[in-house]
């Protein structure tokens, strides 16, 4: 994993208190991780928080899984 | 009106977590204060609280994750907590787990809260000046409400009954157990989980309250010594934080079942001083009515009452104020009636207090042990009523009633009598 994902799965891990195994690629927040239409809002909070970047609505509502996020800030993050 | 009574009982308070840790060193003596650690206090007047003892769980202290899951621990602020904990243990004490949808819906709740989150308020205020609004959590408001406590209770247990909550001020605990006996007294719910809970030990409060004159300021090298009802030198209250949780329910319902009752609720009177913010009615009009407005209710004889929990909050005014009130309702009875304020020990827990004091009373009544008022060294006024300095002591106790006053001038009392 880059180091983008690490970082991501340790926000993800820590915001929904979900075990480290099962913060896969694919994992989806809602479906898979037990993630609420708040849980989101609150983990792009935390991205953009890490990465020092802002995510705008639109954006966010295009990443749904793990890897839709690390694929966001690899592209976007400074 | 169907009969209501007692059967489960949950609390954490500045003595411990649990009814029994915080019930055998309120029988000792022991004071929940202690001098504020967690925060900066040497611009603050007071500086000193009643604050939980954490730990791991083990020899009374508060392990919050036993609880709640640390991730939701994270979204709200501590009177959430609390509430979850004295709910889960009250529900537990009480073996009520409703599992039908029938069940389910005839169990509410009613959980209520003088300040709520204003701990978070504070912290996000900052958060927003600082930062701007896309740093404000999609859980700061959920988190902060007071009636949440209520909502995460009931979504924790799957009670689907009644959902209602308190805020009166320093009254909330007595009027949440109040209004939630009338609930199942008419019909509503046939069982409910009430009471009060409260997390304001933070700068802002403390700043607050001392603002109002209303928190002691002379005893910050000395905080044990500091809640002193009563006495001479008392200067104010201690702030104090936890929550207290019964488990309410109609009385055959109970019977039924084989639950253990603890007491019945027999009265519970109301009642507004219409007179000024924060002081209470200078002729203690207003305590006096609720007392006897729950008397009404209750259809007994004065004479009868054999405890009264005060709200004796060791402010100047108010503790006389009230100990007028209950000599002019006691008449001739004040000479064998004994009131302590458990204040003295625990601090004043705010929208916790009422609920935490009925609990006291509760355990009173079973134990045959009236809780004392510590640090009374010099009474103030001469009464013929026994205020407990010091000791505990050993009365068989039938009937007690517990007094709540809060700012606004909003007043409950609840008479509680022990079912044999």
């Amino acid at each position: 994993m880059s180091d983008v994902a690490d970082r991501v799965k340790k926000i993800v891990v820590e915001h929904l208190g979900v075990e480290a195994d099962k913060v896969v690629e694919n994992a989806n927040f809602i479906d898979d991780l037990g993630a609420d239409s708040l849980d989101t809002v609150e983990l792009v909070m935390a991205f953009e928080e890490e990465f020092n970047v802002e995510i705008p609505d639109d954006a966010a509502e295009t990443i749904v899984t793990v890897g839709d996020a690390v694929r966001f800030l690899e592209k976007n993050a400074a | 009106m169907r009969r209501v009574v007692v059967t489960g009982l949950g609390m954490v308070t500045p003595l411990g977590s649990g009814v029994d840790a915080t019930w055998s060193r309120l029988i000792e003596g022991q004071s929940g204060a202690g001098r504020i650690a967690d925060f900066q206090v040497d611009d603050l007047a007071c500086q000193i609280a009643c604050q939980i003892p954490r730990g791991d769980g083990s020899d009374g202290t508060f392990n919050a994750d036993e609880w709640m899951e640390p991730k939701e621990q994270r979204k709200v602020d501590p009177f959430i907590v609390y509430a979850m904990a004295a709910s889960t243990m009250a529900l537990r004490d009480s073996g009520w787990e409703p599992k039908t949808y029938e069940d389910q819906c005839a169990t509410g709740v009613l959980i209520g809260s003088g300040i709520g989150g204003i701990g978070g308020i504070y912290e996000a205020s900052a958060t927003l000046i600082e930062r701007g609004p896309r740093r404000i959590s999609p859980f700061f408001i959920p988190g902060r409400l007071i009636n949440l406590a209520g909502g995460y209770v009931s979504i924790e247990h799957g009670l689907k009954g009644p959902n209602h909550a308190v805020v009166t001020a320093c009254s909330t605990g007595s009027h949440a157990i109040g209004d939630a006996a009338r609930l199942i007294a008419l019909g509503d719910a046939d069982v409910m989980v009430a009471g009060g809970t409260e997390s304001p030990v933070n700068r802002l409060s403390i700043a607050g309250f001392a603002a109002c004159r209303a928190l002691s300021t002379n005893f910050n090298d000395d905080p044990t010594r500091a809640s002193r009802p009563y006495d001479k030198d008392r200067d104010g209250f201690v702030m104090g934080e936890g929550a207290g949780i019964v488990v309410l329910e109609e009385y055959e319902h109970a019977k039924a079942r084989g639950a253990k009752i603890y007491a019945e609720i027999i009265g519970y009177g109301l009642s507004g001083d219409a007179y000024h913010i924060t002081s209470p009615s200078e002729d203690g009009d207003g305590a006096y009515r609720c007392m006897a407005a729950a008397l009404k209710r209750a259809a007994i004889d004065v004479s009868e009452i054999d405890y009264v929990n005060a709200h004796g909050t060791s402010t100047p005014l108010g503790d006389e104020l009230e100990l007028k009130a209950v000599e002019r309702i006691m008449g001739n009875a004040a000479g064998k009636l004994s009131m302590s304020s458990t204040k003295s020990a625990v601090g004043h827990l705010l929208g916790a207090a009422g609920a935490v004091e009925a609990i006291f009373s509760i355990l009173a009544m079973r134990d045959g042990v009236i809780p004392p008022t510590i640090n009374l060294d010099n009474p103030s006024v001469d009464t013929a009523i026994d205020l407990v300095p010091k000791q505990a002591k050993r009365k068989e106790i039938n009937v007690a009633l517990s007094n709540s006053f809060g700012f606004g001038g909003t007043n409950a009392s609840l008479i509680m009598r022990r079912v044999s």
